[in-house]
């Protein structure tokens, strides 16, 4: 008989023991419940006159990419709760998957069940181009949201932010404060490079700084991610010793590009973020940081998209429009928000 | 201890320094501070302002040890891991689980030193969890731990609603601009935790068990060593580095979320084969994947400066990783070669 087999020895006591109570200080470490402002309330709205009379169902279906970014999250929060706000509208959300096929092949589905109008963020606006157009042969109308289909006719709607007009404003914003600078630095961190948002992005900035004879100095890529930001930030310091002006794409990086300034203790600096964060809004507010502006492209869309999707479900057109219909495309303007009106944008500020 | 790592010790008393003899890791390593210097002198070419002006460098240098800290950390897990003839491909998604569960609401609430205490439980116990499934669910570790980095990247994403968790604790933040006598306290922890490894490594039991293992592990088990346990130590191991890594991202980024330690079991491995790692085992060197982590942070760096397309800098880094392989490839083809008379 083994005496070291009678049971749990002390140590395996003393660490089964450490190992329970670890596991029951972790567990109470999951929620999240955020007891400060719930900062969602200017993100929907319902206009009153003739089109918020109760009017015929609507099923509306809806798809859009889940990724793990502010700005995409906000997309689907506010498709749901701005479908939520009408009694006269069926909602109902399709997984989009992790890419383009996967995203068709729920497409398919949701073609099935014949809803009336479908709203559709693309993974990928030419690949899904092709199922745009069946879901409009069947007889159900396609509000195309942000990421263009390669066919027009493949959409009753287009509704879409303006990337190139982001990066004028941030471009005209920049060169408006740096004009009469001698040799001003001016850095541009884009976000995933090989999207042609970014391209977008990018064209406009280029544009925008050359109305008033700047260029780019120096230019580095993230990945829309907090920690791609931090790190391409900190390396961007190292090689400009001096910088006038940053523009950085994207809010949601731009958590990380600000800890990297604070990191390196720079202010020399002012900078332009984009889209339009409720975090970003507050450092504009606050004025504790370089960033001083953002140039807007709205979630919001996705709020607006569902409103329209219910009009066209129903026939009618908007009120302040003399036409019968909704229109073919809308574009939203790239708004420029500064410590002078951040207090009205506030509220369509969305969590990164 | 017996020398299970046969081939190579058995080849060591072959003449021949092209055959690979015991200090064939000193001269790889070597090898690799001759990339480092390398990457300095095309720095020096491409930007004199930095790369010739003390401060500059310094700071630049400082920069680039910052930025290597967290996938260094990473990358020493990874090695033992390695070594002992497993593969941890959980390693970027149990960073991403242990920075979201100490920057949840609850957890920022507890302060500071909960929420490092949490991030350091999380990445072991995702670690036991691995070592777990491999050593006593009898699982390939491939297979093991591609389930887990699914797993985990997952419950992330559900803990932080696919939010990033902004960490307004700044005392936590601090981690990251600390600068205690003008050097970064993630650097200092980079450094630490890499001697601490070398000694384990190098000088204890464990780690010439961990080598024993990689080697061959029947042998191993026939000299009395408990390959089960083993095994379960060292993803533990590999998991508390995600841990530790994730405490230097979170604070770095100032935020947690499930993004964090995107690709990094690639990079991770990526830096321990250019180091020598073996990736079937029985060898590796804990000076080879610091200088590889290294030589990747450079080029990165280098590119960031120069002001170029960081494309360029993912081609360089595979033609790097493909140049180390095939050296250790002739290297072995050259183990195996019958010894001519009178060499």
């Amino acid at each position: 008989m083994n005496p070291f087999t009678n049971g749990p020895s002390r140590r395996s006591i003393l660490f089964g023991g450490a190992a329970v109570g670890a596991g029951a200080l972790l567990a109470g470490c999951t929620s999240n419940a955020d007891n400060s402002t719930k900062n969602d309330t200017g993100q929907t709205k319902v206009t009153g006159g003739d089109n918020a009379a109760l009017g015929k169902t609507v099923t509306i279906g809806f798809s859009a990419p889940a990724a793990d970014h502010g700005w995409i999250r906000a997309i689907t929060d506010n498709a749901k709760k701005q479908a939520a706000l009408y009694k006269d509208v069926k909602f109902s959300q399709v997984d989009a998957g992790a890419d383009a096929p996967a995203q068709i092949a729920a497409l398919q589905t949701l073609i099935q069940q014949k809803p009336d109008v479908i709203v559709l963020l693309p993974q990928d606006g030419a690949q899904l181009t092709a199922t745009g157009k069946a879901a409009m042969e069947a007889g159900i109308q396609v509000v195309n949201l942000d990421r263009e289909f390669s066919d027009a006719g493949a959409a009753r709607l287009l509704i879409k932010g303006d990337n190139y007009g982001m990066g004028l404003a941030a471009g005209q914003y920049i060169g408006a404060k740096l004009k009469g600078h001698a040799n001003p630095v001016v850095a541009e961190i884009a976000g995933i490079d090989n999207l042609p948002l970014t391209q977008d992005r990018s064209r406009g900035f280029r544009d925008g700084l050359a109305q008033y004879g700047l260029k780019v100095t120096n230019r580095v890529a993230a990945q829309f991610t907090v920690q791609s930001g931090q790190d391409v930030t900190a390396n961007l310091l190292q090689a400009a010793q001096r910088i006038d002006a940053i523009w950085n794409h994207d809010d949601d990086q731009g958590v990380g590009v600000l800890a990297a300034i604070k990191q390196a203790g720079r202010k020399e600096f002012f900078m332009v973020g984009g889209a339009g964060s409720l975090d970003a809004m507050e450092h504009i507010k606050s004025g504790d940081s370089p960033l001083e502006a953002t140039v807007t492209y709205p979630p919001t869309m996705a709020s607006s998209a569902v409103s329209l999707a219910r009009l066209i479900g129903q026939g009618k057109g908007m009120s302040d429009l003399v036409e019968l219909q909704v229109p073919k495309q809308i574009v939203l303007t790239s708004e420029t928000i500064t410590k002078s009106n951040v207090d009205k944008y506030l509220p369509l500020g969305f969590r990164s | 201890m017996i020398d299970v790592a046969s081939p190579a010790a058995a080849s060591a008393k072959r003449a021949g320094w092209w055959r690979g003899d015991g200090s064939e890791p000193v001269r790889r390593n070597l090898g690799l501070v001759g990339v480092l210097v390398l990457l300095y002198l095309v720095g020096a070419l491409a930007r004199p302002d930095i790369f010739l002006h003390g401060g500059r460098l310094w700071s630049n240098e400082l920069t680039v040890l910052t930025q290597a800290s967290s996938i260094g950390v990473i990358t020493i897990g990874m090695t033992f891991v390695m070594i002992s003839g497993g593969i941890d491909l959980s390693v970027g998604a149990l960073l991403a689980l242990a920075s979201v569960w100490s920057t949840t609401v609850a957890t920022q609430s507890y302060g500071p030193g909960v929420m490092i205490l949490a991030a350091l439980l999380v990445g072991a116990g995702s670690g036991l969890v691995n070592g777990i499934l491999i050593a006593y669910g009898r699982m390939v570790p491939f297979i093991a731990t591609l389930a887990t980095m699914v797993a985990a990247r997952g419950l992330a994403q559900k803990i932080s609603g696919k939010l990033t968790q902004i960490v307004k604790v700044t005392s936590f933040n601090r981690i990251a601009e600390w600068r205690p006598l003008g050097i970064p306290l993630l650097v200092i922890i980079f450094v630490v935790v890499a001697v601490l490894a070398w000694v384990l490594l190098n000088r204890t039991t464990f780690g010439r068990r961990t080598v024993a293992i990689g080697g061959n592990a029947e042998a191993a088990r026939l000299a009395g060593i408990n390959i089960r346990r083993h095994t379960l130590l060292v993803y533990t191991l590999s998991g508390l580095c995600c841990g530790i890594a994730a405490v230097m991202v979170t604070a770095q980024a100032t935020a947690g979320s499930s993004d964090h330690g995107n690709l990094y079991e690639l990079n991770a491995i990526a830096a321990a084969i250019i180091g020598g790692t073996a990736l079937t085992g029985g060898r590796g060197t804990i000076v080879g994947s610091v200088l590889g982590v290294l030589v990747f942070t450079q080029i990165y760096n280098l590119f960031i400066v120069k002001n170029l397309q960081t494309e360029y800098q993912q081609i360089a880094q595979g033609v790097i990783i493909v140049a180390a392989v095939l050296i250790q490839q002739f290297r072995v083809a050259a183990l195996r070669r019958p010894v001519p008379p009178g060499a």
